[in-house]
Order: C-alpha cells, then structure tokens, then sequence
C-alpha cells in the first residue's frame, strides 16, 4: 500500500488526494528493498511507520520527535509529529504531549490540537494514582516487608517513567537497590536504571550499572547479558570510543530478538556495530570478529545493506562500499543516537580505506585511486596528503605523473638522523640545567650570606 | 694617612713574590681612601709603574684615578694607559682585586661607547676577560659587556668566541640574564636560530624571584625565534620559575598574537596581525624579526610539501604556500635549496620541482668524526653530571634540609640509638 506507506496526513486510508498530499511529503519511492525492512534502507526518504515499527515504549515518541527536529523537511517534519501525537495518546505523559501539540503548532488541523479534557483526565487520573502508590509504599515500609518495598519504589518509578518524570524514575529505582534479595532483582533494578539513564543522556550511568549487573554472581540468562551488551555499547558509542563499543556490539547475542525494542532494535546492533568495527578495526579484526562471527551475521542479515558494505570492505570494492555509505547516510543522520558520530565515523572509514588500498603496493595510478574512490584526482591528492602529513601513509606523491609511490624510510638513515638529534637535545638540556644548579646554589648561597 | 708616594714605594718594593703581594694587596686596601682623594694627581705617578710588573698597585692607582671623572674627560691618553695595562697586566695579580679590575673595565667601556668606537674596545675587552677568568667556565661581568660592544660594533664573529664557551659558574644573576640576552641577540645576528633560541631559553627558564625587564625582552625574540625554527612557540618548561609562567604572557601579547595567527597558518591574517602591532614591534625593534617569521611561514609550507610529494608544479607550490606567483615560488624553492633546508631540483622546461630525499648517508668520515666529537663531549658531560651529583650529596647543607624533611619517626629512630649506648 504505497499510499499509508508515503505517511499521509489525515488518514490512514489512502484515496487520490491523499496521495497528492503525500506526494508532497516523500519523492516517489523505490520498490520496497528485499528485506522489507526501510529503517536503514536506501538513500531514499525513510519509511516512518516501518521504523517505528522496530520500537517499543517511550524511545518511540523521542525518536519521532528527534526526527522532526532534525530532517528539515517539512512535509517529514509533521508526519513525524503526526505519529508522535498518536503515540503519545496512548499514553500518559500530559507534559510531553503539550510539548508537540506546540511544536505542531496546528499545522495539521484541528484534529490535532490541544485537547485539554484529555490533559485534565490524564493529571487527575494521574495525581489519584500517585498518592495510592505513595499510601501503599508507606504501608509497606511501616511493615518493613522488604520485597514490598522493592515493589512500591519500582512502582512508583514505573509510574514516575511513564509520566514523563525521568528525574524522579531515576532515584525511585536506584532505592529498590537496598531492598533487592536475588541477583534477578539486581539485574532488574539495574535494566530499569539503565533504561531510565539512556534516555536521559547520562551514558556515565549507564556503564557504572552495565557493570553493576554484571558483577551478579549467577549466571545472567542470555537476553539480560544481551541487553547489558547493547547499553554498554551505547555508553562506549557516546564517549566516542568506537573500538569498544564495536566489541559490545558484536558480543551481543541473538537472544536479544525483539526484547529490547524500548531501547535498541536489532538492525541498529548490526548497523553500529558494523561501523564502529569498520572504522576502529583492522583486517584481521573484521574478518574474525565481524564476517565470521555466526552471532552477529544474524544481525547483519537483518541490514543487508551493512552486511554488504563490510563485505565489499573487506574484498576492496571500495567504490560500493562508499556507496552503499553514502546512500546510508541522511537516515543514519536521523538516528537518536548515531547522529553525531557518523561524520567521525565516516570519515575514519574512508580513510582506512585509502590507507587499505595504497598498503600492498610500491605505486599506485591515482587516477585507477581515483576512480575507485569515485573522486577526482585532485581531491584525492588532497587526502592523500593529509593522510601522509600525519604520518598514515608512507608514501610520497609524484604529482607530474599522478602517481604514488611507497616510502620505505631507511632505518639506518633516520636511526642516525634521531640519535644525533637525541644527543643534541640532552647536550643542550644537561647544559642548562647543569648551570641552572649552579644559580640556585648560587642564591642559596647569597641568602644563607644575608642572614648572617 | 699615607702619602702617595709612600705607596708608590710600597708597590715597586712588594710586587715580587706571592706572599709580598698578598701583604701589598692589604696595605693597599688601607690606603684606598687616600688615592681616592688624591686621585688628580694620580696621572703622573701612572708613569712611574710597569703595568706587567706592578700590576695589582698599578690597578689600585688607575681604578683611583678613573673613578674620577674630571680626569677621565680631560686625559687624552687615559683609553691608551688601560689599554696598555690590560694587554700587560699579570693575571695573577689583578685576580686579587677582581671588582676594580671590573670596574677599570666598564670605565673603558663606558669611555670607548661615548667616543662612539665600540669597534675599539672589543680586542681590550676580550683580553681583558681571559686574564680575568679563572676558567673558561666562568662568566665574569665583562662578558655582557664584551657582547654588547660586538652589538654596536656589529662584529657578531667577534662574540662567538666568548659565546661558544660552555659557562657553569655566575657571579651575578644579572650578568647571566644580560651575557644570555645579548647572546641570543648575536646569534640572531649571525642567522643561527637554534643557538640564539638556547641562549634566549636560558633567560627565561633561569631561576627568577621577580620578573625582570631582560627576562620580558629575552621571552619576546624567544616568541619569533622559536616561530622561525619551529612555526610554534613551546609551552613553558616546567623548571620555569613561577613568576616567569605567571607575568611573561601578559607582558607580550602582541607577541602571543603572532604565533596565534602564525599557527592557523594563513597568510594574509598574519600579515594583518603584523600591520595592527606594527608600531610596538617597532617600539621593541624587532620588526626584522617579524617579518622573518613572515618569510618563514612560506618556508614552512614548502619543506611541509617535500615531506608528501615527490614532483610538484610550480603553480600547485605556489598556491600551496600562498605564494601569489609560480615565479616567486620559483624563487623561494632556489632560496631553500642554496640555504640547505631542502633537496630539489627545478625543471623549469615543465615547470616542475622534484623533491629529493635527504643525500647524507652517514657513512663519511666527516659525519663519523662528527659522531665521535658528540660522543666525546657528551662523554665529558656525563662525567660532569656525575661529579657534580656526587658533590652535591656530600653537601652539609643539602643534608640538613634533606634530614628537615623527612617523617619524623625517622628521627626517633636515629635518636634511639644513642640512648641505647648512654
């Protein structure tokens, strides 16, 4: 159904000026891509409902937002803030839906403005509900039954999530710490402080508990460590640590399905696992850990357009790895949490790349480089030569010829060159401090003069 | 209160031996105020002595006699006389009495600067401090002025010879901070950037209680000597005395500037920056200097390029470098091959550069003589090193304040034993 799926305004149902409507929102599209799956899927515009699709729970409403806000495509803007809406009727968070009813703005109608009777139900349903949670946890802590307690507090910070309360949340579950008797319940306490932490953006939180939960002296069941590995490697992903987060990633075992929809899909494993590992690893590293690792295939499976771009990686069609990048790109560019890091990423992918492929040989035709780079000669020089001014590549380029050729440095040349200089530095240090002893002995001489 | 004549006789009769020296030295102290006051007449009684013989009463009469300065203005011959005493003079005597020796000294210098013949003064001055040396590691007071006449004179060669002596032992801070800046100002003269940039680097990083105007003016052409040598100025060594680290920055912004600009590596904002300071890099003359760091910053970018490219076109150097035309680029690359910074060669039918690599092997014998003198004199220094460590923790004085600082049960412990004995 091509209409529903170009997100049109109104209704679900799609009729001819519906379709108008929607043609102003999304080009025409492509036949669906095999996978059937479009969250990461080509460079064509991004297929809302099938991504929100992968997501569960409050990640839902953020991400939709978050799309809004960053598309810059108006027609994408509302569809986004469309579903946002529906999504947040179904819940009850009153402060956030006041939030997009603004940003709406009432550009689709009356049918989507403020509805204060809802508003109204939803606080006074939710006040009767928190002084019941709050009389109940009460009772339980005059009764001192700890199990209980634990309940009360993960009530209430359940109550406390859905509403919106992220602050409160927080602390109402780190408090059932005290009172959990079984490892389950730790690794409960620490899932819901992770999950509570991601969307609040404090990633130092998240790997404190990550870690937490793992000290547990039983065996974790396979989804819990799963889980685990996908926070830590969010945690590792925001600090900018790609090596280790792509480890994360990769651990993550299939166990994970569908059960962790309300933080990460299982394409987004396979997608930024399959970056990270493409920008931090070397050759060695990608085949053991990414193309033969049975686990995370089944990932990739799921984003064939990633499995594609490691395989050409690693075989060296750069030209449709570099595609297959680019046309990634403007949707990765809208994920929650990859958004700023794609640049990095990008760019640390590229030049593995070029560095891959001037490695084997003494020289290289930069126009046959420039061609599998899908680039001009020029601007490839340019690279080239950052690269070498850094010290990646070792090679020199014969810009007359448009060749490159490999520098293999002579040991004996610079081993002589750097001891030289070394004795030069340490001469002229020793000298120096050799007389700046004396001056101090010196003063301390004049001064020990002065007091007598 | 003794005449003059009487010490005249004293001087010609005990200027043999060591010991009636000595014993002159003394007498001659006494009777210090007495020449003082007598110091017109001093002249004639000049021609009595022999400077090489009587060298120490000698001293004594002329530092009278100088320190008078209606005398100094209206003898002719008084530059002659201590021309003569210091090409004469016995060493042995005048080091009895280094601070006249000095002072006869910076008369001299002071008289050659008036006369505006600094060129004069340099071989005196030069004689002068070797006699005075003990070693050739000591650093007297006449260095900085010895370096100072090379200045004005504009002989830099003539203060190498004092500069490339290693100095250890200072008497004055004062003089070290002068001796260095001056030093740095002649090697800068003679294009050796790295020697000047270590002579600077001395002053700033010398032991300082309270920021000094040598110290200001040294960190500035440290500023523009550490550019052109390294297109960077170094953080602060951390040996660098606090309020060196704390009060030099704010003292040369302009400066701090520079390298800013430098650093982004643009051209025309340094040229911009150059023109907004221009009147205090005037004021402080070093323009020169500037507009070295100028050309520098071309030089930079193409020694950058030989490092990435094997062949070149004169057109990509130029706009590489932010040169306005493939002929000055031309120009700059011959400069740089003539001066030794890089390896090339131009083909001007392509209007092409070929980048070579660096031709030394390291397998002449120049290079392994060069080698071993490196070796030997890092040799000498470690030895240096050694002894002087050596020295330092047999120091009653360090010991003590090592002692100081130790925890106190230390010294429970070493007082224990004694009583045990008791």
């Amino acid at each position: 159904m091509d209409g529903g799926d170009e997100g049109v305004v109104v209704a679900p149902m799609g009729d001819e000026s519906m379709c108008s409507n929607g043609g102003a929102v999304a080009d025409p599209r492509r036949p669906p891509a095999s996978s059937g799956k479009a969250a990461a899927g080509g460079g064509e515009q991004m297929d809302l409902e099938a991504y929100v699709a992968l997501y569960a729970g409050r990640t839902r409403v953020s991400r939709l937002l978050f799309i809004a806000e960053r598309c810059g495509n108006e027609g994408m803007q509302l569809e986004a803030l469309r579903m946002a809406h529906d999504e947040i009727k179904k819940r009850e968070d009153s402060h956030l839906y006041r939030e997009v009813i603004a940003k709406i703005g009432g550009r689709l109608g009356p049918q989507y403005a403020l509805d204060q009777t809802w508003v109204d139900m939803v606080d006074r349903r939710a006040e009767v509900r928190k002084e019941k949670l709050e009389n109940e946890l009460n009772a339980y802590k005059t009764n001192l039954i700890k199990e209980s307690i634990r309940m009360g507090y993960n009530d209430l910070a359940d109550f406390f999530y859905a509403h919106g309360q992220l602050g409160d949340a927080f602390k109402n579950y780190v408090r059932t710490r005290d009172y959990c008797t079984s490892s389950k319940h730790i690794s409960q306490m620490c899932l819901n402080v992770i999950l509570v932490s991601i969307e609040l953006g404090q990633y130092m939180h998240v790997s404190n508990y990550v870690s937490k939960a793992e000290q547990a002296p039983e065996q974790l069941d396979p989804i819990t460590h799963s889980k685990l590995r996908c926070a830590a490697g969010l945690a590792y992903l925001e600090t900018k640590k790609y090596k280790l987060a792509a480890r994360k990633f990769l651990e993550t075992g299939p166990e994970l399905g569908n059960n962790y929809t309300d933080v990460i899909a299982q394409q987004d494993v396979a997608t930024y696992g399959g970056l990270c590992a493409l920008a931090s690893f070397d050759r060695t590293e990608l085949k053991n850990k990414v193309i033969d690792n049975i686990n995370f295939r089944n990932f990739l499976e799921l984003v064939p357009e990633v499995r594609e771009l490691i395989n050409d990686f690693y075989a060296s069609r750069y030209a449709s790895c570099l595609e297959y990048l680019e046309n990634l790109k403007p949707n990765l560019l809208l994920d929650i949490h990859l958004h700023d890091h794609v640049e990095t990423l990008y760019t640390d992918i590229r030049h593995k790349a070029i560095i891959q492929y001037t490695h084997p040989f003494i020289s290289v035709d930069l126009l046959t480089m420039a061609g599998a780079f899908k680039t001009s000669v020029a601007g490839l020089e340019k690279e080239l030569e950052a690269l070498i001014t850094e010290d990646k590549i070792q090679a020199r380029i014969d810009s007359h010829n448009k060749i490159l050729y490999a520098r293999h440095a002579d040991q004996r040349n610079t081993t002589f060159q750097r001891v030289l200089q070394t004795g030069v530095e340490f001469e002229r240090d020793a000298r120096a401090m050799l007389l700046r002893a004396n001056l101090i002995k010196q003063e301390s001489i004049l001064r020990a003069a002065r007091k007598l | 209160m003794e005449s003059v004549e009487a010490v005249v006789a004293h001087i010609q009769g005990l200027s043999g031996s060591q010991e009636e020296v000595a014993h002159l030295h003394s007498l001659l102290k006494q009777s210090e105020d007495a020449l003082r006051s007598q110091a017109a007449r001093l002249g004639a009684f000049l021609h009595q002595l022999d400077p090489s013989v009587h060298s120490l009463g000698y001293l004594f009469l002329l530092e009278a006699y100088s320190s008078d300065p209606v005398c100094r203005e209206q003898d002719g011959d008084f530059l002659l006389s201590i021309l003569e005493f210091i090409n004469s003079c016995s060493a042995e005597q005048i080091r009895l009495a280094p601070e006249k020796f000095i002072s006869v000294c910076k008369s001299f210098k002071d008289k050659v600067m008036q006369l505006q013949v600094p060129i004069q003064g340099i071989v005196p001055l030069r004689t002068a401090i070797r006699k005075l040396q003990a070693s050739s590691e000591q650093l007297t007071t006449l260095h900085s002025d010895y370096l100072l006449l090379c200045l004005l004179a504009k002989c830099y060669k003539a203060g190498l010879s004092i500069l490339d002596d290693d100095i250890f032992e200072v008497d004055q801070p004062r003089d070290l901070f002068l001796y260095c800046y001056y030093g740095g100002m002649v090697n800068i003269g003679l294009k050796r950037y790295r020697k000047a940039w270590e002579c600077l680097h001395n002053v700033i990083t010398a032991p300082m209680a309270t920021l000094n105007a040598i110290a200001v003016e040294a960190y500035k052409k440290y500023i523009l000597v550490s550019i052109i040598l390294n297109g960077q100025v170094p953080s602060f060594p951390k040996y660098t005395s606090s309020t060196a680290q704390r009060n030099l920055k704010s003292h040369t912004q302009p400066y701090i500037d520079l390298a800013n600009c430098y650093a982004t590596g643009t051209f025309s904002e340094l040229e911009g920056c150059i023109q907004t300071n221009l009147e205090k890099f005037q004021a402080d003359s070093n323009l020169g200097l500037v507009k070295q760091v100028l050309s520098s910053l071309y030089k930079g970018n193409i020694q950058r390029l030989t490092q990435t490219y094997l062949t070149l076109s004169l057109q990509d150097i130029a706009n590489a470098a932010q040169l306005k035309t493939p002929r000055e680029a031309e120009m700059h690359v011959l400069q740089m091959i003539q001066d030794g910074e890089i390896f090339a060669t131009i083909n001007q039918k392509d209007g092409m550069v070929s980048f070579h690599e660096d031709p030394e092997q390291y397998k002449t014998c120049g290079m392994i003589e060069h080698i071993d003198s490196s070796i030997q004199r890092l040799m000498a220094l470690s030895k240096k090193l050694g002894s002087l460590d050596e020295h330092m923790s047999c120091d009653p004085a360090y010991l003590t304040r090592i002692g100081k600082e130790r925890p106190r049960f230390d010294f429970d412990e070493f007082d224990s034993v004694p009583h045990k004995f008791l």
